[in-house]
């Protein structure tokens, strides 16, 4: 058990290096440059060397990338070249507003998708069971800016149930929750729905039924607690899924987090800030897919860590 | 029609500011509030250093420089400066400074403040952009070089006098002393903030910065010991920032939010201003914009005059201004309408295919030839290429369009021998300041004309830069239109040269809520770009 932490920490940090080497090349290459968006239209050539020279462009590739190594060993994401602030300020700033939405999708998805995949397998092969399928295959495969813009305009535009976008109160959570759970909600209902026909179907059930227990009591004290174990050690993964969908949802949203930076700084080639976002994002999805490899035991005895 | 409008409030409000210089302020209570939303969050306050359209009016209303414009106009006026005298030579600049003026701190603002902000600006340790704009005062070349700290030409007469000396003389001078970049800062908050000042502005002026959440909003509190009387209308500004542009206009229609400081967006834009209900909520105006068409004229066949001539003649700018909704009136100069020096009688190339044909035939290409028309690959600009290309494919010119990124076509633009044609849209130009001059020196220009440069057709005539140099030594206000003239001249002789396809300009719509007041000139105001918050009020406090 110690070994495999050890190895997986020494994994993620190889990983996290790799992911900060691949993005500063790519980034590097990209015909912007820095000196010349802070200096503006006025500047003088003089200026732009300058502004490149104090900045440290002028350095060769690798020096540049051991510089951005070196403050990132000390915990600096560097500054912001339009924001004109520091990027790991920017990022802690915005930090609250994307983890609470997490939640509330996660709260979503899980409420959502179990129940329509215990409903599912509960009326296997019904028309309930194809048209919640149909939907699970929906929540899947809609990009969600279609689904945002859509609840947005059916609940807040025309029905004026929730506010048009922005952050504060419950109300402005709950459509980019949905927004952002649907996805997921999808996938956990195909899950739910198949684990929980597995389940239904082993000796113990039987045996449950057998000794004259309720349906009810079958369902939800035996049967639920087995169907629910791998679907469990999956929301540490979704983390990562979640990374992909709130540049999107944030920015459909109003939504104040690391989306919508994300977003603003790609639109405007800001490049300290897409580092940052990136090296946080992929430093989430490490983080948890270790979390949900580190839990399933802890479920599920039968695995075991090597 | 609507020129005319504008021209009208304009003239108005010039007049009102003359029979009494708060007319304006004294009928109107102060108080209530408004929410402005805007779809980045605010780079930075720090007037030096800011230098986009959704900071310039804020930083505008946190700060004072030594002079401003009238709102809604291009008129200067006196603004921390009580005074000023210019010698003769034009080369001595004296302000005479408003006493008692405070800082957002309470420590009051001197000629010491004026000269350390000056000291600053033009300090390559501040990286700012509009250094170059104070590249007049003696004494510039030694502190931009990194030789000196401190600016020769700047020196405090006393508290309330500062005397600027400049190595040439500078018609636009007062211009400079009006841009954002020289308003006056404190240095014990300079200093306490260092590059954080930006987030943390201490300035003097109708606002002051109550409270800023990253990413969230901003909120702007009026500074009760304002030296202007009256002003500002509100008492408090919240900026919404991260808010789409459509849905920042359905809140405003839901009465959420009082003004998009994103303006309409494209997509609505046909819907929201055919709307009656919004008739007397949209405002426009004009925008110190032009968008052209550049010619290489160091590589042929544009070297030839008739060439640019018939490119002149073969665009059909109407059917542009349409392709974008009509959000801009067409061009036949270099200079905006509401620029000082627009030649209202000049009426340019006309369209006509025809006898665009017949030049080219004349210059030696009765088939025409092909070329590359180089352009920023956001909407709409790749539209209007599009329509730019079938205008030229008419007479015989096959273009191909090379859409890139901003930065490669303004790379590819400061080369002697790369992009032969360049559609500006989107890079440039919009004046910094209201003088002809700003659309001279670096779009046209032979100083323009450098690697890197902005002067993208390469054009350099030495008897032009003469003229412009000339223009520019007229300081005494009496010669004001001595200098328009001069600049109006200059500009026409760039269109007999050709050296541009001048196709339109730029209009700005902004919309308002109900419940704010104010002319509508400074809700489009020229110069406090977008709006010129200070003075805005609330018509439910009146």
């Amino acid at each position: 058990m110690g070994g495999y932490i050890l190895r997986r920490v020494v994994q993620s940090v190889l990983i996290l290096i790799g992911i900060t080497f691949l993005t500063f090349v790519l980034l590097y290459l990209i015909p912007a440059d820095p000196a010349r968006q802070i200096a503006g239209r006025s500047a003088t050539a003089q200026t732009v060397e300058n502004i490149r020279e104090q900045l440290g462009l002028n350095l060769p590739f690798y020096q540049q990338y051991f510089r951005y190594l070196t403050g990132l060993l000390q915990g600096d994401l560097g500054r912001s070249y339009l924001q004109k602030t520091e990027v790991g300020a920017l990022i802690w700033s915005r930090l609250p507003a994307t983890l609470l939405l997490m939640v509330g999708a996660i709260v979503c998805e899980l409420v959502i998708g179990l129940t329509m995949g215990l409903v599912a397998a509960l009326r296997r092969n019904t028309a309930t069971d194809t048209s919640l399928m149909v939907l699970s295959f929906v929540g899947v495969s809609s990009p969600q800016f279609v689904i945002g813009i859509l609840l947005l305009y059916v609940f807040s535009v025309q029905l004026g149930w929730f506010p048009i976008g922005g952050y504060g109160t419950f109300m402005h959570m709950v459509l980019p929750s949905l927004t952002l759970g649907f996805l997921g909600a999808g996938w956990y209902s195909r899950m739910m729905r198949s684990s929980m026909i597995d389940v239904l179907r082993q000796d113990f059930i039987r045996t449950a039924r057998a000794k004259g227990l309720k349906r009810w009591q079958v369902l939800f004290g035996h049967a639920l607690p087995n169907a629910l174990l791998p679907i469990v050690a999956m929301i540490g993964i979704d983390i990562g899924l979640f990374m992909s969908g709130i540049v999107v949802v944030e920015s459909v949203f109003g939504w104040p987090g690391i989306g919508q930076l994300a977003w603003q700084a790609i639109q405007r080639v800001d490049i300290p800030i897409i580092m940052g976002v990136t090296l946080v994002s992929a430093f989430a999805i490490v983080a948890g897919n270790f979390l949900a490899d580190l839990i399933a035991p802890l479920i599920d005895p039968r695995i075991k860590l090597r | 029609m609507k020129k005319t409008v504008l021209a009208g409030v304009a003239a108005l409000l010039a007049a009102t500011a003359l029979t009494s210089a708060s007319a304006l302020a004294d009928d109107i209570k102060q108080g209530g509030s408004m929410i402005v939303t805007y779809k980045d969050d605010v780079s930075t306050l720090d007037p030096a250093i800011g230098y986009d359209w959704q900071n310039w009016s804020m930083i505008k209303s946190l700060f004072d420089g030594l002079m401003d414009y009238e709102p809604g106009t291009t008129n200067l006026m006196k603004d921390l400066a009580e005074d000023y005298t210019i010698s003769d030579d034009g080369t001595v600049f004296t302000f005479k400074l408003r006493e008692g003026v405070k800082f957002h701190n309470g420590r009051e603002m001197t000629a010491e403040d004026v000269k350390y902000s000056l000291d600053r600006v033009t300090n390559p340790a501040t990286q700012s952009p509009g250094a170059g704009f104070f590249g007049s005062i003696k004494g510039y070349d030694a502190v931009a070089a990194g030789d000196a700290t401190s600016l020769e030409g700047v020196t405090v007469v006393d508290p309330y006098t500062v005397k600027i000396e400049l190595s040439r003389p500078d018609a636009t001078f007062l211009h400079v002393m009006a841009i954002n970049f020289s308003s006056i800062v404190p240095k014990e908050a300079v200093e306490e903030w260092g590059a954080d000042f930006g987030k943390h502005p201490v300035g003097t002026g109708a606002f002051s910065l109550d409270e800023w959440t990253l990413g969230q909003r901003l909120v702007f509190k009026r500074n009760e010991d304002y030296w202007r009387a009256g002003v500002p209308k509100l008492d408090e500004i919240t900026f919404e920032v991260g808010q789409e542009p459509v849905v920042a206009l359905l809140r405003l229609q839901r009465g959420e939010a009082d003004i998009p400081g994103d303006g309409i967006p494209p997509a609505k834009f046909l819907e929201v201003t055919k709307d009656p209900q919004y008739k007397d909520l949209i405002i426009e105006g004009g925008q110190l914009h032009t968008g052209y068409v550049t010619m290489n004229v160091k590589m042929p066949p544009f070297d030839k005059l008739e060439v640019r001539k018939a490119v002149n003649m073969a665009i059909n700018k109407d059917r542009v201004v349409r392709i974008i909704n009509g959000r801009a009136v067409p061009a036949n100069q270099p200079l905006p309408p509401s620029m000082p020096g627009y030649d209202d009688e000049y009426t340019g190339y006309p369209y006509d295919p025809e006898a665009a044909k017949a030049l080219l035939a004349e210059a030696g290409f009765p088939d025409g030839f092909e070329t590359e028309l180089y352009v920023y690959n956001t909407d709409p600009n790749p539209r209007i290429a599009q329509s730019i290309q079938a205008d030229l494919a008419a007479i015989g010119i096959k273009a191909d369009i090379k859409a890139l990124a901003q930065a490669n076509v303004i790379a590819a633009g400061g080369e002697p021998d790369q992009a032969p044609m360049i559609w500006s849209g989107g890079m440039a130009w919009i004046a910094d300041f209201p003088d002809p001059s700003n659309f001279y020196g670096p779009i046209l220009g032979c100083a323009g004309a450098v690697k890197g440069g902005w002067n993208w057709s390469w054009y350099c005539n030495e008897e032009l830069d003469k003229q412009a140099t000339a223009a520019d030594s007229m300081t005494d206000p009496a010669q004001k239109a001595e200098r328009e003239e001069a600049w109006r001249k200059i500009f026409i002789s760039v269109m007999d040269d050709a050296a541009w396809a001048p196709v339109f300009h730029e209009q700005r719509f902004t919309m308002r809520s109900e419940r704010l007041g104010g002319p509508d000139a400074i809700f489009v105001d020229p110069v406090h770009i977008p709006v010129n918050y200070d003075y805005v009020w609330a018509k439910d406090v009146q």
